[in-house]
């Protein structure tokens, strides 16, 4: 079994994040996942101070790690000066890099943040764009986003866009070479090989629950049990 | 008042610009409003450069890229900036905000990152940079300008019926200032970006308990469809807090955050018919940019009121704003476009 503790060590968030905890309890208290999820993450903070190996290894493979929205609102409040968003953060590069975050059903939904956000990087050069937010896909956003995207050119024209065209202006298309850089960029520091652990593991999983999987696309039994599934047992 | 240590150098002109994936998308009106503000009535040299692309943050935040690919792809946006001869970076988005603070911040503390960092992208564009010396986001130049923006105002936040001035939430991206209080304009607790233009333009900062509640974009607990509960709760515990308070209008400084708070509200009715404002109606949440060009007298169907989910006419008849229904849903060159149903407050 590998020491988990120390592959902590060597993500500067991990060393950022925890100094040392005295268990106060107010980034939980301030915590918007603690509020709906049955988090904790003073726990959390505790066990990897622990050391525990085995302990670590279960939130690893567990679910915990996933609650967290990423607000960072505990590093503003902690009178140590820690972060416990960048230990999950840190957990949650590791449980990737390990393939133990296909154990979990949160963890699981990496695999569909890789196919939506992920890959929008490398086709737009944007994580979010118009025409990537699928009115199907995203109900909350209402009759107004079935609007939009109906009549994309003439409501983005009338507010300056420049949508899908060379050039300055929102929505810009970004020029190829742009988004070559950015590839290689991700190759060079590691983006590519999280993208590809995350794919390797996820047709592994896929696999294993007898969940049709292609190498591409949203349109599979897997994307959609990544994106949509809940067992119910996250809330308290 | 904003306290000593929580005041921030904001340089007074010359900014390299980068956009937001959110704000371009769901708010264009607002980005080219801030380019009109700054160039045209401000006098200000404000360069775009359109290979500029995502910081990755959504990514980031979402844990699908590496601390290492976004520190390299925000250098890369250094490296553009150092090529066109600037120093100062206006951001305009609070998610990328936080980002760039964090690697500046990182590689005050980790020199060894900045090093590497230098390595990655010179490997993989060939491409220097330097790190900018005077990092904003595009809030906080709108809060510097906002006494100019008042001087030149048509309208004031003021209830033109009763006189009384009107009554606002302002709610300010968590990574405006959590992250790191002292790149915020009052910090973290008292921040004072968004209450400064309030105030400077008539209205009346609502105070309410969840004031600094996260709005609930929390990055994975919305982006994926199983999670969406944890973005809906956050927001209603937002929104019921401060309904007592009966807003006339929520002002936000983030692109996500006024997006959810926004279309949530539509949602929240959807499912059990709640809504917030007073008198039963749904409250308009509007950008700074937005609530600048209303208060200057600017056309509200040329910025994009008519985009959001929740529609601002009652905003804009308490302002004393007179405005034309017909050309709401005009094209640029005057085409009339369909009308779209079912919209809030219209």
């Amino acid at each position: 079994m590998e020491n988990y503790l120390e592959l902590l060590k060597q993500d500067i968030r991990f060393v950022e994040g925890l100094k040392a905890c005295m268990n106060c309890g107010i980034c939980t208290a301030i915590c918007p996942a603690a509020e709906f999820y049955d988090y904790d993450p003073r726990k959390l903070v505790d066990t990897v101070q622990k050391g525990d190996n085995e302990e670590i290894e279960k939130l690893l493979r567990s679910e915990t790690i996933w609650y967290c929205g990423e607000c960072m609102s505990c590093k503003t409040r902690c009178p140590r000066g820690n972060t416990p968003a960048l230990v999950v953060m840190a957990l949650r590069t590791l449980s990737q890099k390990l393939g133990f975050f296909t154990d979990s059903e949160k963890g699981r939904q990496q695999f569909a943040i890789k196919r939506t956000v992920g890959e929008n990087i490398f086709k737009y050069g944007y994580c979010v764009a118009t025409y990537a937010v699928r009115p199907d896909m995203h109900l909350e956003q209402g009759p107004i986003w079935k609007y939009i995207l109906e009549n994309t050119y003439d409501v983005y024209e009338r507010l300056g866009g420049q949508i899908n065209e060379l050039g300055a202006g929102p929505l810009r298309k970004i020029p190829d070479d742009a988004k070559e850089e950015l590839k290689k960029i991700f190759e060079v520091t590691g983006g590519t090989e999280l993208f590809e652990t995350i794919e390797t593991h996820s047709r592994k999983k896929a696999a294993e629950m007898g969940l049709q999987f292609d190498e591409e696309g949203i349109d599979n039994e897997y994307f959609i049990e990544a994106y949509t599934a809940s067992n119910k047992k996250h809330t308290f | 008042m904003v306290w000593r240590d929580y005041q921030k150098e904001i340089a007074d002109d010359h900014f390299f610009y980068v956009r937001s994936c959110i704000r371009q998308s769901f708010f264009p009106g607002s980005e080219q409003f801030f380019l009109h503000l700054m160039r045209e009535v401000l006098g200000k040299d404000v360069y775009e450069n359109p290979s500029h692309t995502t910081c990755t943050g959504i990514g980031y935040h979402s844990d699908v890229v590496p601390f290492s690919t976004i520190q390299t792809v925000v250098a890369r946006h250094y490296a553009l900036m150092k090529e066109a001869g600037y120093k100062n970076i206006a951001i305009s988005c609070v998610t990328s905000f936080g980002i760039y603070t964090e690697i500046l911040e990182t590689w005050k503390h980790f020199p060894e990152e900045l090093e590497k960092t230098r390595e990655y992208l010179y490997k993989a564009t060939g491409r220097e940079f330097d790190v900018p010396e005077n990092v904003v986001h595009t809030s906080d130049l709108v809060y510097k300008f906002r006494d100019q923006i008042a001087s030149a105002a048509k309208f004031r936040l003021v209830n033109k019926l009763t006189g009384e001035p009107l009554r606002v939430v302002e709610h300010i991206g968590c990574h405006y200032a959590k992250i790191f209080p002292k790149y915020g304009i009052g910090g973290a607790e008292f921040p004072h970006v968004l209450s400064g233009m309030i105030e400077s333009w008539g209205g009346e900062v609502v105070d309410y308990p969840e004031r600094r509640h996260c709005c609930g974009f929390g990055f994975r607990q919305y982006l994926v469809q199983a999670n969406r509960g944890y973005s809906l709760s956050n927001t209603v515990k937002k929104f019921t807090s401060m309904k007592p308070y009966k807003p006339d209008l929520v002002l936000t400084n983030c692109p996500g955050c006024t997006m959810f708070m926004d279309k949530w509200q539509y949602t929240i009715r959807e499912m059990d018919g709640s809504t917030f404002g007073a008198d039963g109606e749904s409250i308009p949440v509007l950008t700074y940019e937005e609530l600048a060009a209303l208060v200057m007298g600017y056309n509200p169907w040329d910025i994009g009121l008519q985009i959001h989910m929740v529609q601002s006419e009652p905003l804009l008849r308490k302002m004393g704003i007179e405005f034309d229904p017909r050309d709401k849903y005009l094209t640029k060159d005057g085409r009339q476009m369909p009308i779209p149903k079912d919209l809030i407050n219209s």
